[in-house]
C-alpha cells in the first residue's frame, strides 16, 4: 500500500475484503463475548456489501471459565517467537491459540493476512469508548477512526495510540494488516452492562459502514485526528516483597483522559497519605485502575495529546 | 420495650478475602496484620484472611464458594480426600473462630465483602440481633459519605450458610460498586471507617454506656429473578438501563428490567419490591440477575452491657 504525500496526494489503498471481529480475547470481558456469540448465531447486523466479515471467539477456554486467560495472556502472545515455536500440545494454551489464529487470519506480516481485525475489549477503567491504534502511519485506520468519531458524536470516542517501542505489545489483532482495538469501560470483569454493550455495538456499526463506503469508492479527504499517545507505565508503590502499599488516589480514580499536573495527587497510602505526580509536565492518564494490570505492574499509563495527519485515501 | 442487658463483646474477628477477588477486605485485614493490631481497648481483634488459595489466584473461590459452606450440615460433614478446599477451610475457620453455636465462638464476626452492584454499604445478617441493629443505627448516623442499609436473610441458624454465622454475633459488610480484582481508595476508606466506628461502638458498649432504643428500616429477601435465557441456557438480555445501578429503588409492575439483545424491553410483573444485588458478577452462575426485598421497620430496645 502506498502512503502518499499527505498534503496533496490521495493514497490509493486496496479494498478491505476480509474483516474479522474478535471477541473473548479476554474471556471475562463480556461485551465482545456477547456480541460475537450473537453474530455467530445471526450475522445480519454485521453484513456489508463487498466484504466478508467473520465474527470469532479467540479464547474459548477462557470464555468458558469466565477468566481473562488460562495459561498466559492471549493479547500478549502474538510475538514472532510464539508464532514460530514448535511444541504442539505442550505449549501453553494461548500460544497454541495464537498459532491457530495466525494460520486462520494471518500469517502476520504477509500479503495473505486479513485486511482488518476488530478486537473487542472491556476495561474496569473509566475510559468510555476508546479506539486503540498501533501505528501512527496507518492512514486507513486513521481515516476509519476519524469517521467513527464523527459518526458517534456528540458522544465521545477517543483514540489511544500505542506505538511505544517498549510498551507496545503483540495483540491478537496484530495479525491483520489494519488492527483496530475497541476498548469500552468502565465495566467489571464478568459483568454485562447494557449501556456498554450497546455503545460497542454502535461503534462497530460505524466502523463497518466506513469499510463499505471505502470499498464502494468513496474518497476520504485528508484529515487531522486527535490521539493520545502512550508515554509511560506507572506502577503502584510497592514494598520490598512486591505488595502494593498505596491505592490510586480518589482524586485520580475515574479521571481517565483528564490532565494530571505535576504535584497532583496520584496514590494514597492505606493510612491516608497522598503521593504526588512528580513528572516534568502535564500528562493525560488512562487505564486508571484496570483490574488486569495489577499483575502487570501498571496502575495507569500516561499519554500526551497529539494531532496526527492522515492523507486522503481512496480505493485503488 | 424493656432495656436489654447483653454480655460484653470482648473478642472480634475481622475477616477478609472470603471471596478472593473482593479486595477491600483483603487489604483491610492485611493492614491490620501489618500493624499487628491485636487489641483495641477492651476488645481483642483477630484479623483473618479466610480464603488464601482463592486470593492467590485472584478468584472468588477455587472449588466451591466458601461463603456457602457454613451450614451445620456442611460443618459437620466428614473430610475425605475429595472434600473441596473451601469446605476444609470452612471447618478450619469454624474450629478457629467458633465452633458455631457454642460458648467458645468469637463474640462478633465481621466479614468484609464487595459487590459489583451499586449497593453502597450494607450490613447483612441472619437474625434480628440487638447488637447488630445498634451498630447499624450507629453507622447510619455517623457515616455521611455512603448510604448505609441493612439486609436480613431470614434463615434459621442451622441453615445459615455464610461465615458470619460462626460468631455469637455476626454480620457481613458488603460494599459496592467495585469490580472484582480492583481496589478503590474511596471504598477502602469507607470500609475502614465503618470498621473503626464499629470498634469504637464496642468500646463504649463494653464500658457501660447505655445505647437508647430506636427503630430502623431493613430489607428482607423475598425472591430472586434470573436473566431470560435461551434453550441452551445462555442469557438473552442485559439488565435494563433503568434498573442498572438503581439498587433499593422501588420496582413496580410495568417497570423495565431487561433489554434483550434484539432490542426488546422486558418489564417487571409483581408486587412492589426493592431490588438489590442488581447485576452482581458472581450471581450469573447462581442464576440471579437481581434479588427482591421488602422493607421492614424494626424496633429495638435500649441496651447496656450486662455486668456480672
Amino acid at each position: 500500500m502506498s502512503h502518499g504525500n499527505i498534503n496533496n496526494i490521495t493514497a490509493r489503498l486496496n479494498a478491505a475484503r476480509r474483516v474479522a471481529i474478535f471477541g473473548g480475547t479476554h474471556g471475562n470481558e463480556m461485551s465482545g463475548v456477547t456480541l460475537v456469540n450473537l453474530w455467530m448465531q445471526n450475522s445480519a447486523e454485521i453484513q456489508r456489501r463487498g466484504v466478508e466479515i467473520q465474527p470469532f471467539i479467540t479464547n474459548p477456554k477462557a470464555v468458558e471459565k469466565c477468566v481473562r486467560y488460562v495459561d498466559t495472556d492471549l493479547n500478549r502472545a502474538f510475538t514472532q517467537e510464539n508464532l514460530s515455536v514448535t511444541g504442539g500440545d505442550e505449549l501453553p494454551y494461548e500460544v497454541q491459540r495464537a498459532q491457530e489464529i495466525n494460520r486462520m487470519f494471518g500469517p502476520k506480516g504477509s500479503a495473505d493476512a486479513y485486511d482488518v481485525i476488530f478486537d473487542l475489549h472491556n476495561t474496569t477503567s473509566n475510559m468510555g469508548c476508546t479506539l486503540i491504534l498501533e501505528s501512527s502511519k496507518d492512514a486507513f485506520n486513521l481515516q476509519m477512526m476519524n469517521y467513527i468519531k464523527k459518526a458517534f458524536a456528540p458522544a465521545s470516542c477517543l483514540v489511544l495510540l500505542n506505538e511505544h517501542p517498549l510498551l507496545k505489545y503483540s495483540t491478537s489483532r496484530s495479525v491483520a494488516k489494519h488492527p483496530v482495538g475497541l476498548e469500552v469501560g468502565p465495566q467489571p470483569q464478568g459483568v454485562l452492562r447494557s449501556n456498554i454493550f450497546e455503545a460497542m455495538r454502535v461503534i462497530l456499526k460505524h466502523a463497518l459502514d466506513f469499510i463499505e463506503l471505502f470499498n464502494e469508492g468513496m474518497e476520504f479527504p485528508a484529515c487531522s485526528v486527535e490521539v493520545f499517545r502512550v508515554l509511560e507505565r506507572m506502577d503502584y508503590p510497592r514494598d520490598a516483597n512486591g505488595n502494593i502499599i498505596a491505592m490510586v488516589h480518589p482524586n485520580l480514580q475515574d479521571c481517565d483522559w483528564e490532565p494530571l499536573n505535576p504535584g497532583d495527587p496520584m496514590f494514597q497510602t492505606f493510612d491516608g497519605k497522598s503521593i504526588h505526580y512528580q513528572g516534568p509536565s502535564t500528562v493525560y492518564p488512562t487505564f486508571i485502575n484496570e483490574a488486569a494490570y495489577y499483575e502487570k505492574q501498571q496502575a495507569f499509563v500516561t499519554t500526551r495529546r497529539e494531532n496526527l495527519l492522515a492523507s486522503a485515501i481512496r480505493k485503488a | 420495650m424493656e432495656r436489654a442487658a447483653i454480655p460484653p463483646i470482648s473478642s472480634v474477628a475481622v475477616c477478609g478475602g472470603t471471596h478472593g477477588n473482593e479486595l477491600t477486605g483483603v487489604y483491610i485485614v492485611r493492614e491490620m496484620q501489618k500493624q499487628k493490631l491485636e487489641k483495641v481497648g477492651s476488645v481483642s481483634i483477630t484479623p483473618v484472611l479466610t480464603n488464601p488459595k482463592a486470593l492467590d489466584v485472584g478468584r472468588r473461590y477455587t472449588e466451591m464458594d466458601l461463603n456457602r459452606c457454613f451450614t451445620d450440615a456442611l460443618l459437620s460433614s466428614p473430610i475425605t480426600e475429595s472434600t473441596p478446599y473451601e469446605l476444609r477451610r470452612a471447618q478450619e475457620l469454624n474450629a478457629q473462630l467458633g465452633p458455631k453455636g457454642s460458648a467458645e465462638a468469637v463474640d462478633l464476626l465481621i466479614d468484609l465483602h464487595n459487590t459489583t452492584a451499586n449497593m453502597g454499604l450494607c450490613l447483612i445478617f441472619y437474625s434480628i440481633d440487638w447488637i447488630t441493629l445498634h451498630i447499624y443505627k450507629y453507622l447510619q448516623n455517623k457515616m455521611s459519605s455512603i448510604p448505609v442499609r441493612a439486609i436480613q436473610v431470614a434463615v434459621p441458624a442451622s441453615d445459615a450458610y455464610s461465615l458470619e454465622s460462626v460468631g455469637k454475633h455476626g454480620f457481613a459488610i458488603e460494599v459496592g460498586p467495585q469490580p472484582n480484582g480492583v481496589l478503590r481508595a474511596d471504598i477502602f476508606n469507607m470500609v475502614k471507617e465503618a470498621v473503626e466506628l464499629t470498634l469504637a461502638w464496642l468500646q463504649e458498649f463494653n464500658s457501660g454506656h447505655t445505647f437508647e432504643g430506636s427503630t430502623v428500616e431493613a430489607y428482607t429477601l423475598v425472591k430472586s429473578v434470573d436473566y431470560p435465557r435461551d434453550p441452551a441456557g445462555k442469557i438473552t438480555a442485559a439488565i435494563h438501563q433503568d434498573l442498572q445501578d438503581n439498587d433499593f429503588k422501588l420496582l413496580r409492575s410495568g417497570d423495565p428490567i431487561f433489554l434483550t439483545f434484539s432490542g426488546e424491553t422486558l418489564k417487571y410483573e409483581g408486587e412492589d419490591l426493592y431490588p438489590f444485588f442488581v447485576n452482581e458478577c458472581a450471581y450469573y452462575e447462581k442464576k440471579i440477575a437481581f434479588h427482591l426485598a421488602q422493607k421492614k421497620t424494626y424496633t429495638f430496645p435500649s441496651i447496656s452491657v450486662k455486668k456480672d
